[in-house]
């Protein structure tokens, strides 16, 4: 299979009042296209950030380390998205080979705006497409998502539409542009479970029919073994562990992750007691030295957690952790 | 055991709203129609069901939050007997402080200008509970240890703390006036995995040392298996299926119930696309289907379920359902 994009060392920090903020340190991954990456961890974790690095879309106060690199191949060759300078370059990544779902359609369409002058306007702005050709296009995705009768649809604004439609409208609007890369970031989260379902299954359906690479950001493991093929987890900026979705999940490596899958409360053992993962997740400001996870870590095996960094480390194939318990010294 | 003790009683509870202006325009919105429930003393009751299903405007219901147009709701503890209904005046002031309510937003709940000190004391001040000032800070210290928040977090604005450490301060926000009766509306659903199962562990504790009794309204059925010890499951304002929390879990009744069941993703990878899936969504509360509320988009509808309401029974084993084709449908499709 042929990569698609490539994250190499991106480090990532915003300039506040209170100083340099580390949102994100030394991330790499690379994702196939066809291929649905699920990116997980809590508020904080940097995941979002990630993916906004994506398609450099973070505010102007971030500051990209310069060893970092993000190639996106396109049909047109290779682009090192980060770059990019100029509006009018970052068109083929914004919108154009890549697409955003955000976690709060209601949020995501202008409230005045119809969602097909919406969905119409944003294809117009890539390219020559006329007006009549845009319409045709919007209302076969509309009905592609399973909107019934998007011809009428394409007319109404977003808060006629209930959350899990409004939700397929945006899913329509992102893939109209025909995207090679699908950002997702939480889409299901704000919806109910039985609508979830549904989200999750059409998503599914469209990874085969469009054959696009999808990440998937969520904080729901669960979720996150129902679509993805391999997971990706972050902590405090950093990717602790990533692999193919099995082993990730039947097997984790990591103590964080461990702890993320027992504090699930689980169907199947209602009598198993729920176990926190002690602490909360450090300010950003007071980023722990060594590993970022001691500070909450139940398994720390000595001053190395505290004064080292991990390196990362394959335990099995493409199952990579970096936790001192494995081993390896710090780079 | 004697005669159950009962804390709340609710009787064909309604509630609903007047929407729409003008003379011809003028439409009730049931949120809540006709529930009957008993909420036990001590226990952890569970209501679960989807955006729309009236599930909060229950629980405000039973705080006096919202007016209660239709039935009526009885509140019965050692010291007094209520019958909600027409509460007012200071009957209702005294059960202000015997029933409080958690909400679901520690960000939003809380005004970033008091400090925490002042937030869990303003109930205190407001009720006049307290005779001196000495008093309220002794009671404040007393519940924050309880929620495992110390002399230096009651100092600080809320601001300086995560979702985690919010919720536990609304927690004792809602636990200072000594009250009988939480209703925790969607208590956890704004945190993160990790720390949700510390504050569901927290409201557990709590009850258990407090011998309180928790109204918990959720929509994820995993968290309310594991911390409540009755579940009622509510669909457009009508209750569809209530029992024990293992019965329940062990052999969903409802259609409805099931299909919630099914929608929760499985952890398994290997476990895709076994889920029943449904369709469609809730229907609007303004524009209801006749007969079972439910028909539109349950996939064993039948020509009976758009005519007629099923109405709740109890089958004798404390598992209640509405539905006309429950029994047909537990040989059937095995849950």
């Amino acid at each position: 299979m042929s990569v698609l994009i490539e994250v190499e060392n991106l480090t990532l920090q915003f300039r506040t009042d209170e100083g340099l903020i580390t949102a994100v340190e030394n991330v790499s991954f690379s994702l196939n296209k066809g291929e649905v990456m699920g990116l997980v961890g809590e508020s904080g974790s940097g995941k979002s950030v990630t993916a906004k690095a994506l398609m450099h879309l973070n505010a102007g106060n971030a500051v990209y380390s310069p060893q970092s690199k993000i190639t996106l191949h396109t049909d047109d060759g290779p682009v090192d998205v980060l770059s990019l300078r100029k509006p009018s370059e970052m068109q083929v990544v914004r919108g154009g080979a890549i697409s955003m779902i955000f976690q709060e359609p209601m949020a995501s369409f202008a409230p005045a705006i119809t969602i097909g002058k919406q969905m119409v306007e944003q294809l117009q702005l890539h390219g020559t497409m006329s007006k009549a050709k845009a319409k045709e296009i919007s209302v076969e995705m509309l009905d592609r998502v399973g909107i019934s009768d998007p011809s009428s649809r394409f007319n109404q604004y977003a808060f006629e539409l209930s959350g899990g439609m409004r939700q397929r409208a945006m899913i329509a609007m992102a893939l109209s542009t025909n995207p090679k890369l699908l950002i997702a970031d939480e889409p299901t989260t704000a919806l109910d479970v039985t609508i979830q379902a549904q989200v999750i299954d059409l998503m599914k359906d469209l990874v085969e029919e469009f054959h696009m690479g999808i990440i998937f950001i969520t904080h729901d493991l669960g979720v996150v073994a129902q679509t993805a093929d391999k997971v990706s987890v972050m902590y405090l900026g950093r990717l602790i562990e990533e692999g193919p979705v099995r082993p990730v999940i039947r097997d984790p490596k990591h103590p964080y992750t461990q702890g993320l899958l027992a504090a699930l409360p689980k169907l199947d053992d209602l009598d198993a007691p729920l176990t926190p993962v002690p602490g909360d997740i450090p300010s950003p400001l007071e980023r722990p030295p060594g590993c970022v996870f001691h500070t909450r870590c139940s398994k720390i095996v000595g001053d190395i957690c505290t004064a080292t960094q991990p390196v990362q480390l394959e335990t099995e194939p493409e199952h990579r952790v970096a936790c001192h318990i494995y081993g390896g010294d710090a780079a | 055991m004697s005669e159950k003790d009962i804390l709340i009683r609710a009787e064909g509870l309604s509630v609903g709203f007047k929407i729409g202006d003008g003379i011809f325009n003028k439409q009730i919105l049931k949120a809540v129609d006709g529930i009957n429930i008993e909420i036990e003393r001590g226990s952890f009751f569970g209501i679960v069901g989807e955006s729309g299903s009236g599930k909060t405007t229950l629980g405000r219901a039973l705080l006096k939050a919202v007016p209660i147009t239709g039935g009526e709701a009885f509140y019965k503890d050692d010291e007094v007997d209520l019958n909600l209904t027409h509460l007012e005046g200071p009957e209702l002031k005294d059960y202000r402080k015997r029933a409080q309510l958690i909400f679901q937003d520690p960000y939003a709940a809380l005004s970033p200008r008091m400090t925490v000190r002042d937030i869990i004391a303003e109930p205190l001040e407001v009720m006049g509970l307290t005779k001196s000032r000495e008093e309220t800070d002794e009671r404040v210290r007393e519940i924050a240890a309880k929620c495992r928040l110390n002399l230096e977090h009651l100092r600080r604005f809320p601001h300086a703390f995560s979702g985690g450490q919010r919720q536990r301060i609304s927690i004792a926000r809602a636990l200072v006036s000594g009250p009988q009766f939480i209703v925790a509306d969607e208590s956890v659903a704004a945190l993160d995995v990790s720390i949700q199962a510390d504050v569901l562990n927290l409201l557990k504790q709590i009850q258990q040392e407090m011998g309180l009794t928790f109204m918990f309204i959720s929509h994820d059925l995993s968290v309310v298996a594991h911390t409540c010890d009755h579940v009622a499951v509510m669909y457009l304002g009508r209750l569809v299926e209530t029992a024990p929390t293992r019965q329940m879990f062990k052999g969903p009744r409802h259609p409805y119930t099931r299909a919630l069941f099914s929608a929760i993703p499985s952890l398994d990878p290997d476990d895709r696309g076994t889920a029943q899936k449904l369709d469609g969504e809730i229907p609007s509360p303004t524009n209801q289907p006749p007969g079972c509320k439910f028909h539109t988009r349950c996939p064993h509808a039948e020509y009976q379920c758009m005519q007629e309401e099923p109405r709740l029974e109890n089958p004798g084993d404390g598992h209640e359902v509405a539905c006309h084709r429950w029994k047909e449908l537990m040989d059937l499709v095995p849950a």
